[in-house]
């Protein structure tokens, strides 16, 4: 994964507009989060597999990105995107890692489904 | 403690990197004293958080880096029978209760272990290794011969509610396997090993005495975590 490139990002963002595509949305605290803090109030959440078909995708300048999907009805979004990689099957991939290098979101999309 | 021979050991954790840090030393020993021992781990620790920055992985090609650690610690102890179940990390507690009783079964009945070893429910802190935890102990409920069952508990109030563990395995002896196979699941361990080692260094008897002891508690059948299932 590279750091996000605004610009080339967009063009990718574009690339999936209007088709069918399969969503992976992630944000997580790790499940340990509350063992090692137990004041700590662990929330997430996780997709996988839900076909959508965004009209519209954006990539915003501040970093960690922000990047949102507007839909015929409704919307998808993330933010702490710092990373992004169009994988060797076409797949586009965006994480956010924070400085200790674990992951906190994760969005990407694909044509094909991802494994399960 | 010596850890006494046994017919056939089950080990059933549902992450690559679960039997690293609590029982490898177990497993090894158990090896080298000719008792054939299993291991079923049940993902393949798929929603990993550990992936770097500057990135070394993404969420889609972790698994298949996690599967090589997965075979490389078994090799580390000399492990022959590692069974991967298919599941998929963080999703194990939504599945059918009864299916994944079922695939407990299935194994137990298959092996028929003298021993079984596996998380205890409710001192296991991860959803994934308390639904590992709940079935392994409801497929044993149901056996007219019950295997010994040896459970790992580190909820932060374990020894509050369970007191000390029942079993203290001195596993010195095959210290170096126990570091193999820690370090074969690098990609989620670098940061903790280079702390322990660090302080292995200094002489930290503390971190040794956490390395060189595997701890077991004995399931207890009359204080069992539900009623009925």
């Amino acid at each position: 994964m590279e750091l996000v490139e605004m610009k080339k990002l967009q063009v990718q963002l574009d690339a999936f507009a209007g088709k069918d595509v399969y969503l992976h949305l992630e944000t997580t605290n790790g499940s340990y989060a509350s063992h090692f803090n137990e004041a700590f109030f662990n929330a997430g959440a996780f997709i996988r597999n839900v076909v959508i078909n965004y009209e519209l995708g954006k990539v915003i300048g501040d970093s960690p990105h922000r990047v949102g999907l507007k839909l015929p009805h409704g919307w998808v979004y993330a933010q702490g995107i710092t990373h992004y990689e169009m994988d060797e099957q076409g797949r586009l991939l965006l994480a956010g890692h924070d400085g200790t290098g674990k992951l906190a979101v994760a969005l990407q999309i694909s044509e094909t489904p991802f494994s399960y | 403690m010596t850890i006494p021979k046994e017919k056939h050991v089950l080990v059933v954790f549902p992450h690559p990197d679960d039997e690293a840090f609590g029982v490898s030393g177990t497993i090894t020993t158990h090896i080298k004293q000719g008792t054939p021992v299993t291991y079923a781990c049940l993902t393949l620790g798929e929603m990993g958080r550990n992936l770097g920055n500057p990135p070394f992985a993404t969420r889609e090609s972790l698994p298949e880096i996690r599967k090589k650690e997965l075979k490389a610690s078994a090799e580390a102890m000399g492990l022959t029978d590692l069974r991967m179940l298919g599941l998929r990390d963080k999703t194990i507690e939504f599945e059918d209760d009864e299916k994944m009783v079922g695939m407990m079964t299935d194994l137990i009945e298959e092996l028929n272990p003298s021993l079984v070893i596996t998380f205890y429910p409710k001192f296991a802190v991860h959803p994934d290794h308390e639904a590992t935890a709940r079935a392994v102990v409801r497929a044993v409920r149901r056996m007219e011969e019950r295997p010994k069952l040896h459970c790992v508990a580190f909820a932060n109030n374990t020894l509050e509610v369970l007191g000390n563990p029942d079993t203290v395995y001195d596993i010195t002896p095959v210290r170096d396997q126990k570091m193999a196979s820690m370090k074969a699941h690098i990609s989620q361990t670098a940061w903790m090993l280079e702390e322990m080692e660090h302080k292995l260094a200094q002489g930290d008897t503390e971190t040794e005495n956490w390395l060189t002891k595997e701890r077991f508690y004995n399931y207890r059948w009359d204080d069992d975590f539900e009623k009925s299932f």
